[in-house]
């Protein structure tokens, strides 16, 4: 039986260390709602998502109660948008207006967030692709819950540059058309290569078309957890460090698998997968960077970082693995700056550059994410940011992704406030040396020969 | 059979186990096993309790227990046994 030691080991890492589950995450799938008529496919979306989902907050909170265990995020993931719409929609206006289908049932069942306001387009674009993505900044703008992503690149596809270079654009206007929010529209954008169909985490989510009608995915957290296991084999080697993080990872996945398997019998769908992250939150001591800082450099960003990291991230798999039946989606550590004190601290303290970020994220989960840069940026700046991320992906056979913030009228060393899970950032410098050039040249990059590993 | 985990914490008085093994007793919740220590004057009980009766109602029951903690200045915790067990047992 259950011993007192194992009942406050569990406890405290709830109470001090910050353990929750991130998000239980509802997939739904839309395509039984396709019509050619806008009414009557804003009247299906609606009615089905609201039937799914109307019982997943308060099974959420149900299962929060009974199992101490808080459950930070309840939120659906849809099928892509542009795939929905695509019949019905005959221009962005239309796609708004689906948008704020989305965002009112999104108030009805009371989720955090809906995502799956997307276009997978990897290899070219359709009109209704477009069309979506043309849609975004107003969509964003226009409602409060709605996530938005568009999957730019694939190891299989290559990168579609044209879509890489429209985002430049659509970045900078769906910052402009949420100014007056500090851009926060950019925070709820997320560009992606190699986006997986199971993804529980926001801004990306999305219910991909290989998935069943209903699915549930959830995505543990932790990192405060992983720190303070940590503070104990302080100056051990490697190895202990390594043994680590995994068996420690090994009981925050459980605690998923655990919440994933009691939503999926309550709420009668599926289980899907459990998502093994590392997801740090604004809050003192839930950070990933102050991991980093425990293995053993003094900031996020210091030489080593990128080593520290990357056995970090493999270690969170190793021993989360075993603990889930099915695991999938973006399955890593997350360096997002603006929600991880530990990253601002570092980016403050001029330890933390751009360039480094981009380097962490060849070995780690996601990408550049939630990073605040100057208003005044070039779209073709971003684009060409957009570009070499999509190329980390790609030629690395992983997910990465780019959500980056250009706050309308603020410069370096301004900060700037999202607030809640969001958190705030500094303005971090970007290198805005031209690459116009580049970005214009228009068509797609190859996809990657897959011998030859170097 | 169903079992949750009943833990208190909370500065050492008299009567604390009298005062939750009454609260159980009076709604027909069994105990199983209770272990206890104190720690610089903390006391910190955990109790294993059946619960198989009180299945549907848990929700109910584990406000009854936990507004007893504030009552008589300690705080009480009741969780269903499924977490400790997937966190610590392969």
């Amino acid at each position: 039986m259950i011993n007192i030691s194992e009942v406050s080991e569990t406890n405290d890492m709830i109470e001090k260390e910050n353990l929750d589950v991130r998000t239980i995450t509802m997939g739904i799938s839309l395509l039984d709602c396709i019509d050619s008529d806008l009414d009557r496919l804003c009247e299906k979306i609606h009615n089905k998502i609201y039937e799914s989902a109307k019982d997943l907050v308060k099974t959420g909170e149900d299962i929060s109660r009974e199992f101490g265990i808080p459950i930070v995020n309840k939120r659906i993931s849809l099928t892509p948008i542009a795939l929905v719409g695509g019949a019905a929609c005959k221009s962005s206006a239309d796609f708004v207006r689906i948008a704020k289908t989305l965002d009112k049932v999104a108030h009805e069942v009371g989720v955090n967030f809906i995502g799956g306001y997307s276009a997978l387009v990897s290899k070219g674009m359709t009109k209704a692709d477009e069309m979506l993505i043309r849609s975004i900044p107003e969509a964003l703008a226009s409602t409060e819950l709605i996530c938005s992503s568009v999957n730019v690149g694939s190891t299989k596809t290559g990168i579609n540059m044209d879509s890489v270079r429209l985002l430049g654009d659509i970045i900078l206007e769906t910052a402009e058309k949420t100014k007056d929010k500090d851009s926060l529209g950019c925070a709820k954008l997320v560009v992606f290569c190699n986006a997986p169909d199971d993804n529980p985490f926001m801004a990306g989510a999305f219910h991909g078309v290989t998935e069943a009608d209903r699915i549930i995915n959830v995505g543990v957290s932790g990192p405060g957890v992983v720190k303070t296991a940590l503070e104990k084999v302080r100056g051990e080697n490697f190895e202990v460090l390594c043994e680590t993080i995994k068996k420690t990872a090994f009981k925050v996945t459980r605690v998923g698998q655990l919440v994933a398997k009691e939503a999926s019998k309550r709420l009668g769908v599926p289980f899907g997968i459990v998502d093994l992250s590392l997801a740090p939150t604004p809050a003192i001591g839930d950070s990933v960077a102050d991991i980093l800082h425990e293995i053993g450099v003094e900031y996020a960003g210091a030489p080593g970082t990128t080593a520290a990291l990357a056995l970090l991230n493999d270690q969170v798999k190793k021993g989360g693995v075993m603990a889930s039946s099915y695991v999938g989606g973006l399955s890593g550590a997350f360096i997002p700056v603006s929600e991880d004190q530990g990253m601002i601290n570092a980016v403050e303290a001029g330890c933390l550059v751009l360039e480094k970020l981009e380097a962490m994220t060849c070995v780690c989960s996601v990408g550049l994410d939630m990073i605040a840069i100057p208003g005044d940026t070039k779209a073709t700046t971003i684009a060409g940011i957009i570009s070499d991320e999509m190329a980390i992906g790609m030629i690395n056979q992983k997910t990465t992704a780019v959500r980056l913030i250009p706050v309308i009228g603020k410069k370096v060393g301004e900060t700037v406030e999202f607030g809640g899970l969001l958190g705030y950032a500094p303005i971090m410098p970007v290198n805005n040396f031209d690459c116009s050039n580049f970005v214009n040249r228009g068509g797609r990059i190859p996809a990657p020969i897959h011998s030859f590993k170097n | 059979m169903k079992r949750a985990i009943i833990t208190v914490v909370g500065k050492d008085t008299v009567g604390i186990i009298a005062k939750v093994c009454t609260s159980l007793a009076e709604e027909n919740v069994n105990i199983l096993d209770i272990s206890q220590t104190i720690v610089s004057g903390y006391f910190n009980m955990m109790m294993i309790v059946d619960i198989t009766e009180r299945d549907a109602d848990f929700v109910k029951l584990a406000h009854k227990v936990e507004s007893l903690g504030t009552e008589i200045g300690v705080v009480i915790k009741m969780q269903r046994e499924d977490i400790f067990n997937s966190m610590h047992r392969i």
